[in-house]
């Protein structure tokens, strides 16, 4: 278990290099000059445009001012973004709203998508399954931001169940209760349609059988033997997801007025600073690689013939 | 496109010798139970009409979708224009029409990139292993780990002007985006079922007939472990879609003059409440066509299961 771990660590190393060494090489040629505009109406000083140059590294070539955005990442500094403001300070001011919506969003994905799943994989063809099958390949085809904007408008202006936008910076978790549906209603249908399959092709296995000859309850054969291995790729996906779910919430978050860190990486990206873009998708990059050994080592808790040693 | 790779198979299987006669090959047995399969015809049919907007849009109006009569903005639908007009005073009918053809062309482009570098590279590195397996894996896992979205949204802003000079060159860019960032999951696919293909007892005859390993790749390898990769990439289509009219929506994919959905469905959510059908015709046409490529491979993988039989 630990070697494995300590394998898996070492591996995640060349990927945040690789991921961050692309982001950095893309933000890197994006057009337009970071100056711009940054003096009033007209250009700047060629001594601040010096000094400016010289503290962000913009006369190094690539590779070399990748490698001192490297060193300063080893020792924890993101650097900071051309108004001066540290990048970390920016993301612990962010990154929470962005997570607890992303929490909530899977949340709501695992409990009703397994439990619909459940319901309808014991019954596959019934009018129930049918129904589910249905109303999610509707929920898969429409686009999310088309989702958001009628959910928006039905449950938060004309039924006022929601608030509409969401207004401070540390939102509750009422507030962020219809953004994190929306967020999570694509992977709702899709956790409900693996949840299905997989249990009604371990309903067939031998062991269910094996467990219901000899003498279970279908409820316990069920829900402790088919149950655990059906589970396996719902947490895969899920575990997936999360990471997804981070980055993908540009567009909720930008239907709900929420400060979270998608539409910060938009408006970083549109304003050409580099270090908060870059630094902010390290950040994902990190999270997405820690969420999915989790992943990993949950399998040997589902299914004991998984071990790692 | 998915026919035409299923066809192939079963071209490639009778030629190697299976008994022509009997036809009892997988994909001749998928083609059967998907000919009786109703969904099969409902999703072909959505996908021809949808082909042939993407073609011939003069075929289904005759109204030019740039004619904007600024005395009817927002007009409802009425005989002269059958799902009104928009904001500019254009025919959302022949917007529609014509927005298919962004749409599909993105759809099928990434498809097909995605399988073709996913492909070879799932099949060197499942077939050959070893080192080139692992550096491939890791290359891979990098830009798996950055988020799709966030991703082509970072690449898309750091192109040169040049991409935007005509529309098959924005076309094309966002094409470039989605399938550099979502080749890695069809290569993963790809290289765990030609890593499930390789130990058969087929695999190992050829080779010890002198087979060269172009041709174990391509008369046994391929046509046995192509199935997983055709389900995924049929329902990817429709992803694609939605992640185009996604990126339209941000205002960073496909932008005006160009026709496409997400741009028609970006200009209208703010009609939301006055003016619900400029929302209502362009969501319905985009949710119907990921729709149709969804239940394609859906049918597709129910077909290719033997386990569903």
């Amino acid at each position: 278990m630990g070697t494995y771990i300590i394998r898996r660590l070492l591996q995640m190393i060349p990927v945040i290099l690789g991921a961050t060494f692309l982001i950095f090489a893309m933000v890197f040629a994006l057009p337009g000059d970071p100056l711009a505009g940054k003096c009033g109406e007209r250009p700047c000083p060629p001594q601040y445009a010096a000094a400016f140059r010289e503290k962000y590294n913009l006369n190094d070539p690539l590779p070399v001012q990748y490698g001192k955005y490297l060193g300063n990442l080893a020792k924890g500094d993101l650097g900071e973004t051309y108004n001066g403001i540290k990048v970390s300070e920016q993301l612990k001011l962010r990154y929470p709203i962005t997570a607890k919506l992303a929490v909530m969003a899977i949340l709501f994905e695992s409990i009703i998508g397994i439990f619909a799943g459940v319901l309808t994989g014991i019954r596959k063809g019934g009018f129930l399954d049918n129904l589910v099958l249905v109303s999610t390949l509707v929920v898969i085809s429409i686009p999310v931001f088309v989702i958001g904007g009628l959910a928006q408008y039905f449950l938060g202006v004309k039924l006022g169940l929601f608030p509409v936008t969401v207004t401070s910076t540390d939102p509750t978790v009422y507030e962020l209760a219809l953004p994190a549906m929306v967020l999570g209603s694509l992977s709702l249908a899709y956790v409900t349609r693996l949840t299905r399959t997989n249990l009604t092709e371990n309903l067939r296995a031998d062991y269910v059988r094996t467990a219901v000859s000899k003498g279970l309850t279908r409820r316990r054969a069920i829900g402790l033997h088919a149950m655990r291995n059906s589970l396996i790729p719902v947490v895969t996906f899920i575990g997936f997801d999360f990471g997804a779910l981070l980055g993908g919430a540009i567009v909720t978050e930008r239907i709900f007025n929420i400060p979270g860190i998608g539409g910060y990486i938009y408006n970083s990206i549109r304003s050409r600073d580099g270090a908060s873009v870059v630094g902010a998708v390290t950040v994902l990059v990190i999270v997405y690689l820690f969420v999915n050994l989790l992943v990993d080592l949950l399998y040997g808790l589902l299914d004991p013939r998984i071990s790692h040693d | 496109m998915t026919e035409a790779a299923i066809a192939e198979i079963s071209v490639t299987d009778n030629y190697e010798g299976g008994d022509v006669n009997e036809e009892r090959s997988l994909a001749s047995d998928a083609w059967r139970a998907m000919r009786r399969n109703p969904l099969f015809w409902v999703s072909a049919t959505m996908i021809t009409i949808f082909a042939l907007m993407a073609i011939w849009p003069s075929l289904f109006t005759s109204t030019n979708p740039t004619d904007a009569i600024l005395a009817q903005s927002r007009e409802r639908p009425n005989a002269n224009a059958w799902f009104g007009r928009d904001i500019q005073g254009y025919d959302i009918y022949a917007r529609c029409v014509y927005g298919a053809r962004a749409s599909i062309l993105v759809g099928v482009l990434c498809t097909l990139g995605t399988v073709l570098i996913g492909g070879i590279v799932g099949v060197m590195s499942g077939y050959q292993g070893g080192w080139l397996d692992s550096l491939m894996s890791r290359i891979g896992d990098v830009f798996f780990a950055i988020p799709l979205l966030l991703g082509a949204i970072i690449f898309l802003v750091s192109l040169p002007d040049f991409f935007n000079d005509n529309y098959f060159l924005v076309v094309l860019k966002v094409v470039l985006a989605l399938v550099i960032l979502g080749w890695p999951s069809l290569a993963r696919l790809m290289r765990s079922s030609v890593i499930q293909v390789k130990p058969n007892d087929y695999v190992q005859a050829a080779r010890a007939l002198g087979a060269s390993p172009n041709r174990i790749v391509r008369s046994h390898i391929l046509p046995n472990s192509l199935a997983p990769v055709i389900v995924v990439a049929t329902i990817n289509l429709g992803a694609y879609i939605a992640a185009e009219a996604t990126l339209s929506f941000l205002g960073i994919g496909l932008q005006y003059p160009a026709i496409s959905w997400g741009i028609d469905i970006s200009a209208a959510l703010v009609g939301l409440r006055t003016t619900p059908h400029m929302l209502f015709f362009p969501s319905v046409f985009l949710s119907m066509a990921v729709l149709a490529f969804i239940m394609l491979g859906d049918v597709v993988r129910d077909a290719l299961d033997p386990k569903n039989r």
